[in-house]
């Protein structure tokens, strides 16, 4: 047959021209970024009035956070859209080519005699598929599509285009996706679906998409400013109350609501600082009193002495006297501003102060030793147990000074530990132990102790407890071992010794040999 | 404790020793004085009359430079035995006059004083060629202390193997202590308390001192530590003989010397 060869270009043009049906389909989709500039046009006009009522943090925020959501539901709904037209396109080419394909057989087999012939039957019943094969001067052999877009017909290819049924009378115009068909001897073939429905369908949800995009903005815009506006209100309580403690008293605290919440945790925080910061300055203005307390008492003593000793008579035996109790005194001044400085010195941090490998034990050994006749003399049986090397970094004169002090303080508080007790003779120990990366040193006695009470007190400055207020010492040691421990990252611990005081000095063990400085 | 005023007069006749008898280290009673040069740079000018006259009663010919250039220039230029140079001192640091000195060949010991109280200070004066290293504010009977100590650092006592005080003994490489033909059986740490105390024989050496030198440590011991040590050591180095030779000086330290020497 002659006719035949065509079917073949034909059969590549439908696959080509496919392709192309899908392109637009694509270019459809497109249409949707319009209608995202719409929604965030309308985002913009809210903006502006919001801009007039509030410039408040809530506004803002809410309005932030409408953008965003906006954006992304926008991007969501752009995609579904996208999708269904894909899918709705294909569906539609889908069967237009296989109704093509039908047509094309008929054709290869009796031409366009057959073909019209196979057209008229089928448009005799009611159906959703579009036929029309004309011939080379336009006038329609068979089908069932009256008026066309002018040129419709004039190039092959799938296409969108505008017709008229035959069943309809009046001049109204549906939309169809149509595919046409060149055929030899200028006849043309037309086959297409009406999808003038599915359009509607589309036009209706697109619509109803743009209402929902409005009133999410209002609703949006609306529950944002409100919910922003509960919780900038917390935060403004709490400025507001920080605004008191600035201006008045620092007993002053953030109300808890009892949530338990994120603004819950940091009322309770700012309360922890506010708690902290009384604290520091309780302790400042203690301080203050001490040093006014026992460096005034010493220099007042000092000053009186010398005064009498120039009132009286002129002995010489009495001015040397005099002089020699000024120097003792004075000494005794010079080692507490020492001590003091070396305590701030110390909690001041690292800066002037080389740390090196110290092994503890060996320092503890050392000092230990450098006590062990004092001890012996006060009748207290000193007894070390330090035999694992332990290394830190640090500082050791500091660390040598803090375990002097230790020692120092459990003989002047712990020698009388035997008192109505009759053990027959007290004990200091002195364990130097690794515990999980942590150096140990370990001072215990047998004296009266320390209350629980009283621990956190006794570490402060110039803190000594009532009963031994009457015995020498500035109060100053277990001060100084505190800020030794706290500038090599570590921690002085008063716990019971069951019964007497064990002093804990703990700091961070270092890795590696045991190498002494 | 007595006052370091007391304690100057009192030490004033006791001096290092004679600096040619170099076959033994043993106490005199000081009369021989060997008066020292001393060269003292201080800019405060109470704390440098103090300084200066309580030096010269102690018996030393002492010289004042007031800022660190002047004295820089003096310490180049005369024969000093010792050094006393402020930390902080106008014109030049008293770190970096000290290191010009060493830099120069000068190796006059010095000793440095400093009112600050850094935990480090004291090795960085070290560092900087000082040989001793005393803060502000200080007893006088430490200063002249440490000043004769170090004076006496130029005599060879380092290369001793044996210390002799009258008829005690030490056997530095034995680690051996005789008194009298006697053994006396000493701890490690009494043996190097021992050693540095006859190494100084004849001098006064403070509870600091023997700290730093004995103990390896800097800082002060709030109770009489020291003084157990040195009384322990004394019960076993003169007990039971009718000459001692420990003795503690008021106000200021201990001193092992012969008196009948």
């Amino acid at each position: 047959m002659v006719d035949a060869p065509p079917s073949r270009p034909d059969r590549t043009a439908f696959g080509a021209d496919r392709l192309n049906g899908g392109s637009a389909g694509h270019d459809i989709a497109r249409g949707q970024p319009a209608e995202r500039a719409g929604s965030t046009s309308f985002l913009g006009r809210a903006r502006r009035t919001g801009y007039g009522l509030l410039g408040s943090t809530a506004f803002r925020l809410s309005l932030i956070y409408l953008a965003v959501f906006a954006f992304f539901s926008g991007i969501l709904i752009a995609y579904v859209y996208w999708n269904t037209q894909v899918i709705f396109y294909g569906q539609l080419v889908d069967t237009i080519e296989a109704e093509a394909q039908g047509l094309a057989e008929q054709y290869r087999i009796g031409g366009v005699g057959r073909l019209v012939q196979v057209v008229n039957s089928r448009t005799r019943s009611p159906t959703n598929t579009l036929y029309l094969v004309s011939d080379r001067d336009g006038t329609a052999l068979a089908g069932n599509v009256s008026a066309l877009t002018t040129g419709a017909l004039e190039r092959s290819g799938l296409m969108q285009i505008n017709y008229q049924p035959y069943e309809e009378a009046e001049d109204r115009q549906h939309q169809a996706l149509v595919h046409v068909f060149m055929l030899p001897g200028d006849y043309r073939l037309l086959v297409g679906r009406d999808i003038e429905e599915r359009q509607r369908l589309i036009n209706l949800l697109t619509r109803a998409t743009l209402w929902g995009i409005a009133l999410m903005i209002v609703l949006g815009v609306g529950g944002g400013y409100y919910v922003s506006r509960r919780v900038l209100a917390r935060i403004e309580a709490i400025s507001d109350t920080s605004r008191t403690i600035m201006h008045g008293d620092l007993s002053e605290r953030v109300r808890l609501t009892g949530r338990g919440d994120e603004f819950d945790r940091l009322a309770e925080n700012l309360n922890a600082m506010l708690e902290r910061i009384e604290q520091l300055m309780h302790g400042f203005k203690e301080v203050s009193d001490n040093i006014a307390h026992d460096l005034k008492t010493p220099l007042t003593r000092l000053r009186g002495r010398v005064e009498a000793a120039l009132r009286g008579a002129p002995d010489l035996a009495a001015y040397r006297d005099a002089l020699e109790t000024t120097i003792e005194e004075s000494d005794r001044l010079i080692a507490t501003f020492n001590a003091l400085l070396m305590i701030a010195r110390a909690e001041a941090g690292h800066s002037g102060i080389s740390f090196a490998p110290v092994e503890l034990s060996a320092v503890a050994c050392d000092v230990a030793e450098l006590y062990e006749p004092l001890a012996e003399e006060t009748g207290v049986a000193l007894c070390v147990t330090a035999d694992t090397p332990v290394t830190i970094n640090g500082n050791r004169e500091l660390i040598g000074q803090a375990i002097a002090n230790l020692l120092d303080n459990a003989l002047k508080y712990g020698a009388d530990g035997t008192d109505g007790t009759g053990r027959g003779g007290a004990e200091i120990t002195v364990a130097v132990t690794q515990v999980a990366g942590a150096a140990e040193l370990v001072v215990g006695d047998r004296g009266p102790g320390v209350p629980e009470a009283d621990r956190d007190h006794v570490v402060e400055r110039f803190a000594r407890l009532e009963d031994s207020r009457s015995r020498p010492g500035a109060g100053l040691g277990l001060s100084l071992v505190a800020a030794v421990a706290r500038l090599h990252g570590g921690a002085l611990r008063l716990e019971d010794n069951w019964p007497g005081l064990r002093a804990v000095l703990s700091l961070p063990a270092r890795g590696g040999s045991a190498e002494r400085e | 404790m007595a006052s370091g005023t007391e304690r100057s007069t009192e030490r004033s006749p006791v001096s290092v020793a004679d600096r040619s008898n170099r076959s033994a280290i043993e106490a005199r009673d000081g009369l021989c004085s060997a008066a020292m040069r001393i060269l003292v740079i201080e800019d405060d000018f109470e704390a440098a009359t103090f300084l200066v006259k309580g030096l010269r009663e102690a018996g030393h010919v002492v010289e004042l430079a007031a800022d660190g250039e002047a004295g820089q220039a003096l310490a180049e230029g005369g024969d000093y035995d010792i050094l006393v140079i402020d930390r902080m001192l106008p014109k030049r640091d008293g770190l970096s006059v000290v290191s010009a000195l060493r830099a120069h060949g000068v190796q006059t010991p010095a000793l440095i004083l400093s009112a600050l109280g850094e935990v480090d200070d004291r090795v960085r004066g070290l560092r900087a060629g000082g040989d001793d290293y005393l803060a502000k504010p200080y007893a006088f009977s430490e200063l002249l202390a440490r000043i004769e100590a170090l004076g006496r650092r130029r005599s060879p006592a380092e290369g001793e193997t044996v210390l002799k005080v009258g008829d005690l003994e030490l056997d530095r490489l034995a680690h051996r202590v005789t008194r009298g033909g006697r053994a006396i059986p000493v701890q490690p740490r009494e043996f190097r308390l021992l050693e540095y105390l006859m190494k100084h024989a004849g001098q006064v050496v403070t509870r600091t001192m023997l700290l730093e030198n004995v103990w390896d440590y800097h800082f002060d011991p709030q109770t009489n530590v020291i003084d157990v040590h040195v009384s322990r050591l004394r019960s076993k180095v003169d007990k039971g003989f009718d000459r001692p030779l420990l003795h503690t000086i008021r106000g200021a330290g201990y001193m092992i010397r012969d008196a009948e020497a």
